[in-house]
């Protein structure tokens, strides 16, 4: 895992990817704590932190596009699949490799709360919380990149397909307002998820079968409710999607709250999507 | 070393191997042989744990390559069809990493790269980009990568398409040395390769093992019946009489005298060692003071073994294997065998003297 690790992470240096990440993030957070903490004496970093999320968008696809897209593309993929270590091992490596590209820049970052604190009162206890909260939103879209970088062996497809995602992801609770909240509109878009759940399953696995039941029951199951108490419905979509939404659990640090699910949720989205590369990429040898 | 049970693979429903079973022992140079689509290179990713099988298993060592992965792969060396390289690496680089991968650290990998890239004979390369090196070099250092850490076996997936003849000849040279101190198994096309370099054959065709023997073995197999051809300027009613005594004689053609007085005899044996006959011929007609000119064995060669082996299929089955191969169709290498040429010749002439009665 280590020598995954290594290869990647200087492979990033070698492409220039990780000093363009780095020195972007630099540049735009420190335009930010300019503007608000310099000029606007405000003391608060978080803020600059708050603002900065929106970076990810661009900047976790360039980091992430090419991760495992281009080893398929040079058929490296096929040395790796060869050699004595898992799969798992390959995506992990590749993964913290990836992390500490991310914490180069972070590290930084990390000194100008302590520079501010030189001329005037900072709380760096929400400054820091952010910080950590940062890192760990830029962790689990890292870890959502790096998947949908397993899916193809194009880089800029699977760049374009991550600021989508991302970009969705951040705008989902303003987009949450616009979203049905009536019992019908729910329940519509809930069968659609449950046919489409049963689509995916028949990609994975090619087994109709599986797929056609994973489908019947979830469409059972919301008849089922339906019947018994339907207001359950009322509102759901709305909420799925601000609980979805990745960006809006880093706000709560931003506001001073330590929040140990964010924390939890954070981990498990990153675990989540790690556990779906490695499928993706097992799969690949299943074809 | 490697025992190879029932293997089978469908892509999507097409089959690209079906119920290939082999056994490959401790050392030597096996060679898998085949048209393209045959499917070499699918069974190789099968042995090597980079695809999985539909059916069947895959033992290295006793090690299952899918229940004991890291064991098993452990004591394989791969080369795939297209070298696995890091373009923007120098070889060094490159090898440290694959090093570090199979497990070696600290002056165990130093000296294993510094083996690896003299075995390879690419020292003076190991500095340069591995983009900017040529097509040979890039293969030899493909080779070296699969050497690392000194796995008990090698397979090579086609390790001399698209060299050039002294880069072709250098590969072979080197596949002969590797196959004194480990267990070689590459995959060709081109039938004179393998019959240089292996000890034994495996012909695969439509997915399907369908010879798995020596050189010699396989060349044993078509020489019966042998046939061995005489040119004498005796009557034949003589000749008749002397190899009459001669046993083993399945049929007798004696065809009438040309415009030199000359007439060929075609005799056909099922005798398994065909000097053993050509040996009572000669004494034969010694014996009976008639003149021999002219005597010519036909041997088979691989290649018409190659050729009928692989050619035995059924219609449906090599329109299935055509859709599954890239090329569609079996494009075989012949080597340049003289002897082959002539029959073959030999073979449309009497056909086209056949045709217009």
């Amino acid at each position: 895992m280590m020598a995954v690790c290594r290869h990647e992470l200087k492979s990033c240096f070698h492409t220039l990817t990780a000093w363009v990440f780095g020195a972007f993030l630099l540049v735009f957070v420190g335009i930010w704590a300019m503007q608000y903490n310099i000029q606007a004496a405000m003391s608060s970093f978080e803020y600059v932190l708050g603002n900065s999320t929106v970076l990810f968008a661009v900047l976790i696809p360039l980091l992430t596009m090419r991760s495992i897209a281009e080893e398929r593309k040079q058929k490296t993929d096929q040395l790796l699949y060869s050699l004595p270590i898992s799969t798992t091992e390959v995506v992990l490596g590749k993964y913290l490799a990836l992390l500490a590209v991310f914490l180069v820049p972070l590290a930084v970052i990390a000194l100008y709360p302590l520079i501010f604190a030189q001329y005037g009162e900072v709380y760096l206890p929400t400054s820091y919380g952010s910080l950590f909260a940062f890192f760990l939103l830029g962790a689990s879209l890292i870890a959502v990149g790096v998947f949908l970088s397993s899916l193809t062996e194009n880089q800029g497809m699977a760049a374009g397909i991550g600021v989508a995602v991302i970009l969705l992801n951040y705008y989902s609770v303003s987009l949450s307002e616009y979203v049905s909240q009536s019992v019908t509109g729910t329940v519509v878009v809930l069968v659609v998820v449950a046919i489409l759940l049963g689509l995916l399953v028949r990609h994975l696995t090619r087994n109709g079968g599986l797929a056609y039941g994973v489908s019947f029951v979830l469409i059972a199951i919301i008849t089922v409710i339906l019947w018994r108490d339907n207001t359950l419905f009322e509102g759901l979509l709305p909420r799925v999607m601000g609980q979805l939404s990745l960006f809006e659990r880093f706000f709560t640090f931003v506001n001073g709250i330590f929040d140990l699910t964010a924390v939890v949720y954070y981990l498990t989205v990153t675990a989540f999507f790690l556990f779906l590369t490695v499928q993706s990429l097992e799969k690949r040898r299943y074809n | 070393m490697i025992q190879a049970e029932h293997l089978t693979k469908y892509y999507g429903d097409i089959p690209a191997v079906v119920d290939l079973s082999f056994t490959i022992g401790e050392g030597h140079v096996y060679g898998f042989l085949g048209p393209n689509g045959a499917g070499k290179s699918t069974t190789m990713n099968l042995m090597t744990g980079c695809l999985s099988a539909t059916e069947g298993r895959v033992l290295i060592d006793g090690k299952d390559i899918f229940e004991n992965p890291k064991e098993a792969k452990r004591r394989i060396g791969y080369l795939p069809e297209q070298p696995p390289l890091y373009l923007g690496e120098t070889p060094e680089e490159y090898l440290k990493f694959v090093g570090e991968a199979k497990g070696l650290r600290g002056t165990a990998l130093k000296d294993d790269i510094e083996r690896v890239i003299q075995e390879t004979g690419i020292a003076e390369m190991r500095h340069r980009r591995i983009s900017a090196l040529s097509k040979g070099y890039k293969q030899r250092v493909g080779i070296a990568q699969a050497l690392l850490g000194n796995p008990r076996v090698i397979i090579l997936d086609e390790p001399t398409v698209g060299l050039d003849p002294i880069q072709i000849i250098g590969i072979r040279d080197l596949i002969r040395d590797l196959g004194r101190s480990h267990t070689v198994i590459f995959s060709s096309h081109i039938l004179s390769e393998v019959q240089t370099i292996c000890d034994e054959i495996l012909i695969i065709a439509h997915g399907k093992l369908v010879a798995f023997d020596t050189p010699e073995g396989l060349e044993k197999k078509l020489l019966s019946p042998g046939q061995i051809t005489l040119v004498t300027d005796a009557a034949p009613e003589a000749v008749q009489a002397a190899l009459a005594e001669v046993p083993h004689i399945n049929d007798m053609d004696i065809q009438p005298q040309d415009e030199d007085n000359l007439i060929t005899i075609v005799l056909n044996t099922d005798q398994e060692d065909i000097h053993a006959v050509s040996r009572q011929v000669f004494q034969a007609f010694a014996g009976a003071g008639i003149d021999l000119l002219e005597m010519s064995l036909k041997k088979a060669s691989l290649e018409d073994i190659f050729l009928e082996l692989t050619e035995d299929t059924s219609p449906e089955e090599n329109q299935a294997e055509e859709s599954a191969a890239d090329t569609g169709t079996a494009d075989v290498q012949l080597p340049e065998i003289p002897e082959t040429t002539t029959t073959t010749e030999t073979q449309t002439d009497s056909e086209e003297e056949v045709d217009p009665q």
